[in-house]
């Protein structure tokens, strides 16, 4: 039985060729074109419109040559509609109209119920993380914690309604004076605008840490005299506006938004910055809504992700 | 004695098949030159089942709270009586599954395996490939150190760099803007129910496709693929019946082959 490769008695049939796609050359040009559009949207947009040409073109050529054989098999015509025919057809279908109708009514109560525990399920999961996002506003105390021209560090609450360790956020603050009559602070987060590590300040930290009992939640408050910041993750590298100057991150460090009541100063919302010109009250800021890191904010991306909806 | 051994199979496999069922699993034929190479998808599975089991355990004592998961750790791997032994497992059970499923992959990219008809097991294979890199990630988080914390973070933002959709995969991850409570609770419900739930899911397919089209024999030895398409052009190593234009009855296990078996 060596080469008995075929059943016994298979001879008399014929065989079918496997259902699968021929050879075909045009899944590489469109992986290429992938790759190339992928690279295009990290690098630049043009060349990811080039990308995304290729892969349309030969993704629709491998299309057509992997349709070939379906495409090629022309449709049967419809049988004549000779009277014997429709006959026929009409007592199929009046054979059974309830068990037609139970058939539709069976698969259409079970998706109607299964609609009705799947869409709110999957709203619940999804929908939360999206709606409904804010930043609180945090008290950082007096004013007289922040003098003139320095910087300090502070540790804060940023969500009153969550425990502290997990809510637990750094900035750095230096009061700039004045600008215009009007009182002027930088408020850089920590945030490490590469993948997010915490950035931390160059330079001598005071020892003495000023605690105060905002009603937001407790603030530490310590002295610092930094040069820049740096990253303990990937060695990313900022100045003291935050611009960066070395490693991977992808734009400034991010800052936070401010206000003074009552002789505090409060912490609004953070928001992404594009880079900054200048220093202190007359620093030029390029901001944009705060993304995530790694994201670049000052080309098309700002208009693609709609971000708190 | 023998009988009374086989009474309750007997009994069993009158009202429910699932002897013959197991019979035909276990004594399938496979074709020549099937090797230990074609072991690894089996290991897989067998890590695979013993993160399940592991991690079942682990549930009992484990804490998805902000304030006492760390604590919980803790008390599992110090305290509790043997809790060292199964959290070990369960740790490093995961890299022994992700290291099996890329040697299980490479086998079958290398015996060209994923080839017509089993493209399908394959593509189902990715599924599962990405799955179980969601598990080994969301299971990270869960000890809540500072290894864990710093970690996810970087892992979530990366997942933010990803063209489009990549804020909403991270704001989806963290369950909002930041990193907290609800991220931990999240991250359990993902590791411990929604991902393993899907895996079995996929794997149960993965297996009824590999026992319906049977293995692929490696690419040297006497059933491997000859470079001409073979005479009747029907692929080698699939069972006969399945690519045949007429089913007939169930297919039956008999498979002919060039070393040919007896029908
Ligand atoms: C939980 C993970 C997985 C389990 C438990 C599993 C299990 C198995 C088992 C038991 C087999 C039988 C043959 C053998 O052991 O080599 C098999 C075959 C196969 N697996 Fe997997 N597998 C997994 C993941 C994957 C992945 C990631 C891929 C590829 C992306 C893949 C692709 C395939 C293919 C194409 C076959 C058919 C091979 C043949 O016909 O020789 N599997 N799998
Ligand atoms: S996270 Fe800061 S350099 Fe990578």
């Amino acid at each position: 039985m060596a080469d008995d490769l075929e059943r016994p008695g298979g001879d008399a049939e014929p065989e079918a060729p496997p259902h699968a796609a021929p050879p075909s050359i045009w899944p590489f040009a469109f992986a290429l074109g992938i790759a190339v559009a992928l690279i295009g949207l990290i690098i630049s947009w043009p060349i990811a419109a080039i990308g995304g040409a290729i892969a349309l073109v030969f993704g629709f050529l491998w299309i057509r040559d992997a349709t070939r054989e379906v495409r090629g098999t022309p449709s049967p015509a419809p049988p004549a509609r000779d009277d014997e025919a429709v006959e026929l057809e009409d007592e199929t279908a009046a054979r059974y109209p309830r068990s037609v109708f139970l058939e539709g009514a069976t698969l259409g109560i079970g998706a109607l119920i299964g609609g009705i525990v799947t869409v709110p399920a999957l709203g619940f999961a999804v929908l939360p993380a999206f709606v409904d996002q804010a930043y609180d506003a945090v008290d950082l105390g007096p004013l007289d914690n922040f003098p003139e021209g320095e910087w300090r560090i502070t540790k804060f609450k940023s969500v009153a309604d969550e425990p502290e360790d997990v809510s637990r956020r750094t900035a750095y603050v230096r009061n700039n004076g004045t600008l215009d009559g009007q009182a002027s602070f930088t408020i850089i987060s920590n945030r490490c605008v590469h993948l997010g590590c915490p950035v931390q300040p160059q330079g001598l930290t005071a020892e003495e840490v000023t605690e105060i009992d905002a009603e937001s939640g407790p603030v530490e408050i310590t002295a610092t005299e930094p040069s820049g910041f740096v990253c303990p993750c990937h060695g990313g590298a900022y100045d003291i506006e935050g611009n960066r100057t070395a490693g991977p991150p992808v734009r400034a460090l991010d800052r936070y938004a401010y206000s003074i009541m009552d002789g505090r100063l409060v912490l609004g919302e953070p928001y992404s910055v594009g880079s900054v010109e200048g220093e202190g009250a007359e620093a030029q800021i390029t901001a944009y809504k705060i993304a995530d890191p790694g994201v670049h904010v000052d080309g098309l991306e700002q208009y693609f992700y709609p971000y708190v909806p | 004695m023998e009988a009374l051994v086989l009474a309750p199979v007997n009994w069993l496999e009158e009202r429910s098949g699932i002897v013959g069922a197991i019979s035909y699993f276990l004594f399938r034929k496979v074709p020549r030159g099937t090797n230990w190479f074609h072991t690894l998808g089996s290991a897989t599975l067998t890590a695979f089942i013993v993160q399940l089991v592991t991690g079942v355990v682990l549930a009992m004592y484990y804490v998805p709270d902000p304030d006492r998961a760390w604590d919980s750790i803790n008390w599992i791997t110090n305290e509790l009586t043997l809790g060292w032994l199964v959290r070990g497992t369960h740790r490093w059970g995961a890299s022994v599954f992700i290291i099996l499923l890329f040697l299980h992959m490479g086998r079958v990219f290398l015996f060209g395996a994923y080839k017509y008809p089993r493209e399908l097991n394959w593509l189902i294979g990715v599924a599962i490939l990405l799955l179980a890199m969601l598990e080994g990630f969301t299971g990270y988080l869960l000890p809540w150190d500072q290894t864990a914390y710093w970690a996810t973070v970087v892992g979530i933002n990366i997942n933010a760099t990803a063209p489009i959709a990549g804020p909403f995969i991270a704001d989806f991850l963290r369950g909002g803007t930041e990193i907290g409570a609800d991220t931990l609770s999240r991250f359990y419900a993902m590791h411990m129910l929604l991902v393993p739930g899907a895996l079995i899911g996929l794997i149960t397919l993965h297996l009824y496709l590999v026992i319906r089209l049977g293995v692929t024999p490696p690419p040297w030895g006497e059933d491997a693929e000859p470079d001409e398409p073979s005479p009747n052009g029907r692929p080698r190593g699939a069972r006969e019946g399945l690519v045949d234009p007429k089913p007939r009855g169930n297919g039956g296990p008999a498979i002919t082959t060039r070393s040919g078996v007896e029908e």
